[in-house]
């Protein structure tokens, strides 16, 4: 279809009207909004608000890339989808919303992970990209695969009060190994502990990401090219840095050394699954009752926070934060048999390692922490 | 005294605060006292080369300290330092 060939019906202006009365909008802003192309990466916290007002804008095309399953644990946050969609794919879940919204919209579904295999392809289909996920490995493919398309990747992300958004890749300006050359090894980041996020902020930062869509195609205000916003829900404050294209970057500098897409996960650090050492000193959460059963002799170490210790624990476990672990050893003794566990299985087996390091030799972990307690053992125990 | 403005994922390991003060009168001597008062914070922001990480940054006021004189950048007490780690987003 030729450009000049986009015209609104008689519908479509009743529904635009707000829009349409805006000179800086206007019937020429909305017929760019309808021309236009985005990918939303991810439905989840980010997209699922930038999927809603996207839609009810009028962009011509939206594409979602998500292979995820809705889970009861979404809903605090993710307002695409409903209680009813529990256990449903997200992107037949967000369709499903964005149709009811404006069926003026062509929605394409792209139900995959994106991959250095895919990625390319997919991107190119569209005019913005918006990074609405939630590891580093796809953030690197976004923002290389994006560089190398020359596509605009509207970013954000957030972080229990805190979230932060920019645009990259836009002509002459930085990308994302420009302000982040690496990413965080695993394990060094804060782990499960420290995270959760608190369910409004996907949906400030996420609006912010749909602003600055909604901003480039209509091209007008300023684009946060070159400056990173950051948001603190807490203080209730917008910041602003400064972010530069840096010449040596190896993506989008003066002499580029990756002009191809590599393998994320390897980047990221994340080991693959055959290199993963076999797990020693593990018991599972069975094992362990049945060890609770027979009246064996250990002490059972609860290393999450105090506020998950609150919502469920194992009966007769002791608590002792991860993070507190190294100031307490005295309270423990190196001769004594102990079983550590977590929510998921992670912070125990740091545990275990930290013990063993100082010189305890009876030390297990329980694979699977407390959620595997509820899903093998004990039912009743809640899951968060 | 500089300020310096905490991230949440690092506020862990300065006892839950905000915002530090520390003296200096470069960046790398105002982190430098502040990874003194706050030792487990010296793991988070250096490698074992003792360089800056590269998914953490450092900003004098609202630029990259990469682009003024990195650790040599001189500091003025009415400063404020921000330490801006990376952050993946979404679930965690």
């Amino acid at each position: 279809m030729s450009s000049n060939e986009v015209t609104l019906s008689k519908d479509e202006i009743l529904r635009y009207s707000r829009h349409l009365i805006m000179p800086e909008v206007g019937m020429e802003g909305q017929l760019k909004l309808k021309k236009a192309s985005v990918l939303l990466v991810g439905t989840g916290g980010l997209g699922a608000p930038l999927a809603l007002y996207l839609t009810a804008a009028g962009i011509g095309r939206i594409g979602l890339v998500d292979f995820d399953v809705v889970d009861y644990t979404n809903l605090q946050r993710q307002v695409i989808h409903g209680t009813k969609d529990v256990g449903k794919p997200k992107i037949d879940s967000a369709i499903e919303s964005m149709q009811d919204i404006n069926p003026f919209v062509k929605i394409d579904r792209h139900e995959t992970a994106l991959s250095s295999e895919n990625a390319l392809e997919i991107l190119n289909d569209y005019d913005y990209v918006v990074d609405g996920t939630d590891n580093f490995p796809t953030r690197y493919l976004v923002n290389d695969a994006c560089v190398l398309l020359g596509k605009p990747n509207v970013y954000g992300s957030i972080f229990r009060f805190e979230g932060q958004s920019t645009i990259f890749a836009y002509p002459g300006g930085p990308c994302y190994r420009c302000l982040y050359p690496e990413p965080p090894p695993p394990g060094l980041v804060p782990s499960c502990a420290e995270g959760g996020v608190l369910g409004i902020l996907p949906g400030i930062i996420g609006l912010v990401q749909a602003t600055e869509t909604v901003k480039l195609i209509l091209g007008i205000g300023q684009p946060l090219v070159g400056r990173l916003m950051l948001y603190d829900a807490l203080g209730m404050k917008f910041r602003e840095l400064k972010l530069r294209r840096d010449p040596e970057c190896p993506m989008c500098g003066d002499h580029p050394t990756i002009t191809k897409l590599i393998d994320y996960q390897q980047f990221c650090g994340i080991p693959q699954k055959h290199e993963e050492a076999a797990p020693v000193n593990e018991i599972s959460a069975v094992e362990l009752k049945a060890k609770l059963d027979r009246g064996d002799k250990f002490t059972l170490i609860d290393v999450r926070e105090p506020h998950e210790f609150q919502i469920c624990r194992i009966p007769g476990s002791t608590l002792i934060p991860l993070g507190e672990l190294p100031n307490r050893l005295g309270e423990l003794d190196p001769s004594a048999a102990y079983v550590m566990h977590c929510k998921m299985g992670g912070r125990s087996a740091k545990a275990v390692d930290l013990l063993k390091q100082s010189g305890f030799k009876n030390v297990i972990n329980m694979a699977g922490g407390i959620t595997a307690w509820s899903d093998t053992v004990d039912p009743s125990v809640p899951k968060y | 005294m500089a300020r310096i403005l905490i991230p949440t994922p690092l506020r862990q390991f300065v006892e839950k605060l905000d915002t530090v003060e520390a003296d200096g009168a470069t960046v790398g001597e105002v982190l430098a006292a502040l990874t003194t008062r706050f030792p487990n914070l010296k793991k988070q922001l250096y490698n074992d080369e003792g360089k800056l990480r590269s998914f953490v940054n450092v900003y004098l006021n609202d630029d990259d300290i990469r682009y003024l004189q990195k650790d040599a950048t001189s500091v003025a007490a009415t400063d404020t330092l921000s330490i801006v780690p990376s952050i993946a987003g979404g679930l965690i």
